[in-house]
């Protein structure tokens, strides 16, 4: 095997590929050709780092240098000056922000010292498509070890030795669900990977699926094996092309080395898996929708019992569980269920992966134990709000969770403190918010998705959330009724008590926590017509500040119906009958002279 | 078998293993409401009505599709429950048009009946221009007539086209709001796999399938009902006529999908259902018609019938019997065929027999 002096990681993850990241490494690897370096120094496509707003990522090894926002013509650069002179390229280096300090290697980043990766500690590092790099790392160990040294008894009790509970949203214990799917009797049973991750701005099941496939095919061959089930399926969302290609390329690797198929490890134990690709509905990642789905059904939720786990797909006992799940299973049977449940809060154990994303310094996938604080996440992870704004509240669990405000922001995350606070952990979608956002046109936006995305079965979830929009449509748009409120809240709940699934039980939660923590900018909304964030277009104008105005004209030349009149060099103004509030005057003004009230 | 003991609403019932509380409910007289739930069709949990608390139990369960286990405590009308019902019925009234009184189904529609029992009147959440009218009548065709204004989705067309009529012409399209009951995409009935067998026209309950053939001929309760075998083949689908009582006129045909008596278990195919129009016709014949010189004149039934005789006995003799050949029809009963070959063997001596069904 030849070894190398340098390792140049590029990110191949699906952000980094769509800014060029393909190109780069054809270039990279030109380039040391061409300075005779390619047999010194070796370019890898690994999965995605997280912080893909600053791809296309690369990382230089030994020395961890790392690289943000490196275009492909940047790699004439790099070879020339680091891989050859050994000089770092300080113009890539990463800035947090636009004057801060670059900052040389991986590890000094508080984007990544704070974190604790588990779930993603192959993302970034190996490159997914070569199934020897994954073993490399441990990779399969687990697997042998539940084959060849456990029962299945055994794996279930680790499980749930471990805490972990189900990453999907639903925080059930998994060691629990897995019993419930092994005492089930039958001849035939499967095992499912739910990847259809749809939520709004969630994309950590990507993430894991792109840069470390074989971690998720690895845990659920160990949960085959502890429930007895021979054949498995994942459900990846057909939106996910570059998860697809590498799970099937994953899947076939593992088969080669006889780590999937028939007669694993020269054992008795066979376990055959498919990948299923997704017709792009939000529902089917509810576990019965999925399962229809996976029939050919459409997908539509079926009322429970009977669970999954008695009768699922095919009428079949099954085991659905979200690729974060799956893939800490590996490293738990490795490690021991004891050492997962050394991390995290008392009822909450190990680490959760959460997209951080919106008015944030950084923004990525970030993984850190149960129990860190939301602070931490958001100002020492994320580096705080972008323009040092301030904070408002953090959207947490996409479109079925709630908002959490700044009393929140010590709250230690656990599937417990977000319940309580109104939210939910979800699939661990954070969007933080700051005081340039209005709360009733963000819920609006929730709501408007989860109705666009109901399945359309059951009527306070097809019919309810409408009802609700419409309200919220009209509340925004200054036709808000004294009410509203009140009917936002009896509905809500009446959702959440009545519907059939999860997405329609869950559905009210931005409404009803924005309305718990923001009532105030509801009912000015209604009763004065004002929104207070100056975002509903409906209830603000474009105002000239006459003390900023110099009189420059850019903005009524540049208005497209005339609405701004004023003498050159005196201050103008806007005739707000005439505005369409299309806001070029503000972007054209020089001065900041108009804003939005 | 033994009985499952529970407790609904504090009385104490026993039901048959396997059963699902509504089921239970039904078989000890309580009532419970229901929309998407029929007898014969595959409960799905999909209107809510049919909500109920289960004591233990934090979240409110469908009592069509959960099984009754023993010693379950079960509220059907526990103010938590009528709260959601409530809910649920009023959030079906936004869209659902109110003009039951030119609605074919006003007196057996069960959103009438669901909304009477709750004392509902009209929904709190209507706004002006709630209420659906945005999508056209579609009576291309001459059997019956969909009202997609006044669907409640509650899918009991789909099931009844998937699992009693087996043609799976229909199923949900689109999502949210925007979810209808079609044929297969961009596709109309009209072109679809649809039979029109009417199947599902029965089991809507609201008036957004009704038979077109039965517009104008009368109020559900001015119907009596008449039970009878279908006269167009030899299936023998059991059929109930509703005759007008004020008229005396067939106003529709309607199927039993929990009859005892019927081999067809409701089912019924286009004609049966449909098809009933020639017994009012001005052009059936009545009166039996005799051919003379290539003409016909009308007949008495002894003339008629002393005319069929005096030709086959004279046949008979002057040719010998197998000159004779008797042909029935499917739509005859199987007693009236019975009779037939009868006649043709004991009294005219033939064997020649046969029938329409046999070409």
């Amino acid at each position: 095997m030849p070894t190398y002096r340098s390792h140049v990681l590029v990110c191949g993850g699906t952000g980094c590929v769509s800014s060029g990241s393909l190109k780069l490494q054809e270039n990279l690897k030109a380039e040391l050709a061409k300075k005779g370096l390619d047999k010194e120094v070796l370019v890898v496509q690994t999965g995605c780092h997280g912080m893909c707003e600053a791809g296309p990522i690369v990382v230089v090894y030994p020395e961890g240098t790392f690289y943000t926002r490196v275009q492909p013509e940047d790699a004439v650069e790099i070879v020339e000056e680091h891989l050859f002179k050994g000089r770092v390229v300080k113009r890539l280096l990463h800035r947090e922000e636009l004057n801060a300090e670059a900052v040389a290697h991986y590890n000094e980043l508080p984007f990544y010292s704070k974190q604790h990766r588990i779930t993603l500690k192959n993302c970034g590092y190996i490159n997914p498509d070569n199934i020897d790099e994954y073993i490399g790392r441990d990779g399969y160990q687990g697997l042998a070890k539940a084959l060849l040294e456990m029962t299945p008894d055994d794996v279930i009790n680790e499980m749930k030795i471990s805490g972990l509970r189900g990453r999907g949203g639903g925080g059930f214990p998994t060691g629990m669900k897995w019993e419930f799917c092994k005492k089930s009797v039958s001849d035939k049973k499967y095992t499912i990977c739910n990847a259809d991750e749809g939520d709004p701005g969630a994309f950590m099941d990507r993430s894991l699926l792109e840069g470390d496939p074989h971690a998720v095919l690895e845990g659920m061959a160990i949960g085959a094996y502890a429930m007895g089930a021979d054949e498995g399926y994942i459900y990846c969302r057909a939106e996910y092309p570059l998860a697809i290609k590498r799970l099937k390329r994953a899947i076939a690797q593992a088969e080669e080395y006889g780590l999937l198929g028939k007669n694993i490890l020269g054992t008795s134990f066979s376990f055959e898996l498919h990948v299923k690709e997704g017709a792009g509905a939000f529902v089917c990642g509810e576990e019965t929708a999925l399962m229809a789905s996976i029939e050919g059904e459409r997908g539509m939720p079926r009322p429970r019992p009977p669970f999954p786990a008695n009768k699922g797909l095919w009428g079949k006992p099954s085991n659905i569980n979200n690729v974060e799940t799956w893939a800490n299973v590996p490293q738990i049977i490795l490690n021991g269920g004891a050492w997962y449940a050394s991390m995290g809060t008392e009822k909450s154990k190990g680490t959760k992966v959460f997209a951080l994303t919106g008015k944030v310094k950084n923004t990525g996938l970030v993984e850190v134990p149960m129990g860190t604080t939301i602070r931490e996440v958001v100002f020492d992870i994320g580096g705080g709000i972008i323009n040092d704004k301030k904070f408002k509240a953090v959207q947490i669990g996409g479109p079925s969770g709630g908002c959490l405000t700044e009393q929140h922001l010590d709250l230690p995350i656990s599937y417990e403190s977000l319940t309580g606070a109104g939210a939910i952990m979800g699939s661990g979608g954070l969007v933080v918010v700051d005081e340039e956002t209005c709360m009733v046109d963000m819920a609006k936006f929730f709501l408007e998705f989860t109705q666009a995305e109901s399945c359309g079965k059951c009527v306070p979830c097809r019919e309810g959330t409408k009802k609700m929009l419409d309200i919220l449509v009209r509340i925004t748009e200054g036709n808000g009724k004294p009410g509203d409120i009140e009917k936002l809240e009896y509905l809500g709940n009446q959702i959440k008590e009545a519907s059939l699934c999860g997405l329609g039980q869950t559905a009210p939660n931005p409404v009803l926590t924005t309305l718990r923590y923001f009532r105030h900018e509801y009912e000015a909304h209604i009763n004065e017509k004002k929104c207070p964030a100056g975002v509903c277009s409906a209830l603000t104008n474009y105002v000239i500040d006459p003390a900023k105005c110099i009189g420059c004209t850019k903005c009524a030349r540049i208005c497209p119906v005339g609405a701004i009149s004023g003498e050159i060099k005196k201050p103008h103004a806007i005739d707000t009958e005439k505005c369409v509030k299309c806001g070029a005057c503000a972007e054209a003004c020089p001065v900041k002279a108009i804003a939005r009230r | 078998m033994q009985g499952i003991e529970a407790i609904i609403n504090g009385k104490k019932i026993i039901a048959e293993p396997g059963m699902t509380i509504l089921q239970a409910a039904r078989a000890n007289g309580i009532h419970i409401p229901t929309l998407c739930d029929h007898p014969v069709l595959k409960p799905v949990g999909a209107c809510r009505v049919c909500l109920v608390e289960v004591e233990k139990n934090p979240k409110l369960l469908t009592a069509c599709s959960t099984p009754l286990n023993p010693g379950m405590v079960v509220h059907t009308h526990s103010p938590r429950v009528l709260e959601a019902r409530r809910a649920v019925v009023e959030l079906l009234l936004v869209r659902h048009p109110l003009d039951c009184f030119s609605c074919s189904s006003n007196g057996q529609c069960e959103l009438q009946d669901v909304a009477y029992e709750l004392g509902i009147k009209e929904s709190r959440f209507a706004d002006e221009g709630d209420t659906c009218r945005s999508y056209a009548l579609e009576d291309a065709n001459p059997f019956y007539v969909r009202d997609m204004n006044k669907c409640i989705l509650c899918g009991r067309c789909i099931r009844t086209c998937d699992s009693l009529a087996q043609y799976h012409a229909i199923d949900f399209q689109n999502r949210g709001i925007k979810t209808m009951v079609q044929p297969p995409v961009g596709k109309d009935l009209e072109n679809s796999d649809c039979t029109f067998c009417g199947q599902c026209v029965q089991m809507c309950p609201v008036g957004a399938l009704s038979e077109k053939t039965s517009i104008g001929q009368g109020r559900p309760w001015e119907m009596e009902k008449v039970k009878t075998v279908c006269s167009y083949c030899g299936v023998g689908c059991e059929l109930n006529i509703l005759v007008n009582k004020k008229t005396g006129r067939i106003a529709n045909v309607k199927t039993d999908y929990t009859s005892q008596t019927a081999l067809n278990e409701g089912r019924a195919c286009v004609k049966g259902r449909f098809a009933w129009q020639f017994v009012h016709s001005d052009e059936r014949l009545t009166k039996p018609l005799i051919r003379e010189n290539g003409t016909f004149r009308e007949a008495s039934w002894d003339e008629a019938l002393n005319v069929v005789v005096g030709r086959l006995v004279q046949i008979r003799e002057e040719h010998g019997p197998d000159t004779i050949g008797f042909f029935s029809s499917a739509r005859c009963t199987n007693e009236e065929n019975f009779l037939l070959q009868r006649l043709a063997r004991e009294v005219i001596g033939t064997n020649n027999v046969d029938h329409c069904a046999h070409l």
